[in-house]
């Protein structure tokens, strides 16, 4: 806390006249600070003690040996391959939407309307979202009647709308969006004196992607494609309301283990597998920042 | 006026309130012996006070209670209608788990709950010991002998679905829904690995395929092959499902499918002769009821004449349906109209449910996915 804090508390009272507005000045951070312990910190140390309790209240590693079951290490391959598809696919299509846009008009239409769009359709997610598609393309959707009426059965295979092709359509929804509003800001950094610079030597486009703007953008685009992947990962009700019977992902799975009236009640082990997925979307958050550093450091 | 008398006169209207709402709730609890120790209207000096006590409590908390699940909408106007007392009913799709879940001591915890029978099993440290006034007529395998739950009504998984979208019109074997016809429209009406009605829908399966009781593994084996054939819908039947289309077979309860008809009016039920599979929910009082009166007297109206005839309304069969066919106080349109079964019924025991439903557990994701 005090490591955090003293930043704040040095800019806060530098520019006025002595020390008494230093003790006031935690005021102001004490909200975040506050918010951040009840929904974040305390929960995350609740799953954590939960995760090493027994039913019976002792101290147990128990829990951990249940995620080595054979299906609950399916739920993590699917949910892993799942969100590692949604990402590469959603940072290529979004960085090439943002590429668009950048090479447009700085305050055109195209650029406004794609940027309110994506600002509202990346946090298009969860019951809504699977309604949307529900409605549209499942067996009953307006969209497969209509086509099977004209002779296309999307379907004839089976219906893979519920399977991972299904999952990654769906949270590329907003996963480019999503691409599109993070990614913009570093395409933004780029300067066309750069691309001058490089046709003035001599290069050709390619020399310029291949040693200007490619290693500048590589690590933002590496970061991007980490934080889609943690959003990805993370979500929960999207699948939770398109796949209300037997979804092999984790967070479907935590909550099969927290309601189950089948004697497979198992607390502990729902907060095993939640404490696994934190230590994943922990070190994927921390590769990102690390990238986001490097970006920083180029692009300003 | 000044300041400092307005806000003495403050001061003692809410200590007057304060004193008042304290009366309040003592004289509720202290007028009889209704409290959470009373096992048996007996103990509370009659139905007439039990009645006076719970009336006094003015509310009933229930849990887990959809109107449309085998006529509880009515059965909650009913008790209102008759004694008074207001019911508030939290969350009226969650699972048998999440009722007791709902135990956390508070004046909003439920005072009682029905639950399947693993849940009632494994809680019963929780519940209070109670026996009804019709205590007698409910099988002695259908209760726990102290009355900490009993059995209160139930029916046989059948398979319902929607005539018009099935090949032929009609399903008269289980195996049929392997057929080409059924793409994409076979669903279970719970999720296996942890609802007791999608559990005792592959039971049902499995029995039908050659296993048993004991052996569920033919029933997941046949959800592998609807799935191959791509049959299977991942989706979890409800009235909504079922009236948009997206299930058009389901795996249900029966007296819970017969409810889909209002929607589909070429709806049927199957129950296949070769498994019929029976389940009874059971009603439990939470131990540590805030209502713990109006608890009581909510059991005696749902194990009467009139609470059983409710449930025979709403296509489940009543625990005390023999007891009352004898005495003659069934209503017998109802029965009538009960989906027709030729055969004998088996009712999985507490220890095959488990079985079940620790294999189903370890090898459904496997055989669906």
């Amino acid at each position: 806390m005090t490591a955090a804090g003293n930043p704040a508390l040095d800019t806060a009272a530098r520019p006025t006249r002595g020390g008494r507005r230093a003790g006031l000045s935690w005021l102001g951070v004490a909200p975040f600070f506050v918010y951040v312990g009840l929904f974040l910190l305390l929960p995350t140390a609740i799953i954590v003690v939960g995760s090493f309790t027994s039913l019976k209240g002792g101290v147990t590693l128990e829990n951990f040996s249940g995620i080595n079951k054979p299906y609950m290490v399916k739920a993590f391959t699917n949910s892993l391959s799942v969100s590692a598809v949604s990402a590469v696919a959603g940072a290529v299509l979004g960085a090439i939407l943002a590429y668009a846009v950048v090479t447009g008009r700085p305050n055109g239409l195209l650029r406004r309307s794609i940027m309110s769009a994506s600002g509202v359709l990346a946090q298009f997610g969860g019951v809504a979202l699977a309604f949307a598609f529900i409605a549209t393309i499942s067996t009953v959707g307006f969209v497969t009647i209509f086509l099977k009426d004209h002779g296309i059965d999307i379907f004839a295979n089976g219906v893979w709308l519920y399977e991972a092709p299904g999952i990654t359509l769906i949270y590329l929804y907003f996963q480019i969006p999503l691409m599109v509003l993070v990614f913009l800001p570093a395409l933004d950094g780029i300067r066309p004196q750069w691309r001058e610079a490089t046709d003035s030597l001599g290069g050709s486009t390619w020399h310029y992607w291949r040693y200007v703007a490619g290693p500048l953008l590589a690590p933002a685009f590496l970061g991007c494609t980490l934080l889609l992947f943690a959003n990805a990962f993370s979500a929960y009700a999207t699948i939770g309301a398109l796949l209300t019977n037997g979804g092999t992902y984790v967070p479907l799975q935590i909550q099969a283990l927290l309601t189950g009236e089948t004697e497979q009640s198992q607390p502990g082990l729902a907060q095993a597998l939640a404490l696994a997925m934190i230590v994943i979307v922990v070190v994927v958050m921390t590769l990102y920042t690390l990238l986001q550093r490097r970006t920083t450091r180029w692009l300003r | 006026m000044n300041l400092r008398y307005r806000i003495r006169g403050l001061g003692v209207a809410v200590a007057a309130l304060l004193l008042v709402a304290a009366c309040g709730s003592s004289s509720g609890n202290s007028s009889s012996s209704c409290g959470a120790s009373a096992k048996s209207a007996a103990d509370c000096g009659g139905m007439s006070a039990l009645v006076t006590a719970a009336k006094a409590e003015k509310e009933l908390n229930v849990i887990a209670l959809p109107p449309d699940w085998a006529n509880y909408g009515a059965v909650i106007t009913g008790f209102t209608a008759k004694y008074g007392i207001t019911v508030n009913s939290a969350n009226p799709n969650g699972s048998s788990q999440d009722e007791v879940n709902a135990f956390d001591g508070t004046s909003n915890a439920p005072d009682v709950v029905d639950v399947g029978q693993a849940v009632a099993l494994a809680n019963t440290a929780k519940f209070a010991p109670y026996q009804v006034t019709t205590w007698n007529d409910i099988p002695a395998g259908a209760k726990e002998p102290t009355g900490l739950w009993f059995n209160d009504y139930g029916g046989y998984m059948g398979i319902g679905y929607d005539s018009s979208k099935v090949p032929g019109g009609a399903i008269t074997s289980v195996t049929d829904l392997l057929g080409s016809g059924f793409k994409s429209k076979v669903a279970l009406a719970g999720d296996p690995t942890k609802s007791n009605q999608g559990l005792n829908g592959v039971i049902m399966a499995g029995v039908a395929n050659g296993g048993s009781l004991d052996d569920v593994s033919k029933g997941v084996d046949f959800f592998k092959q609807l799935k191959k054939a791509g049959n299977y819908v991942p989706v979890v039947g409800t009235a909504a499902t079922v009236k948009a289309g997206q299930t058009p077979v389901l795996f249900e309860w029966d007296y819970l499918s017969t409810s889909h008809g209002k929607d589909v009016s070429t709806w049927k039920i199957f129950v296949p002769s070769n498994a019929i599979i029976g389940g009874y929910y059971s009603q439990a009082i939470n131990k540590a009821a805030p209502h713990p009166a109006a608890a009581r007297l909510w059991e005696e109206y749902l194990y009467s004449d009139e609470g059983q005839n409710l449930w025979l309304k709403g296509g489940a069969r009543p625990v005390r349906m023999a007891a009352m066919t004898t005495a003659g106080t069934i209503d017998k349109t109802a029965a009538a109209a009960l989906p027709a079964v030729s055969g004998s019924p088996q009712v999985p025991s507490g220890d095959q449910t488990s079985k079940a439903s620790a294999y189903v557990v370890a090898n459904w994701s496997a055989a669906v996915s």
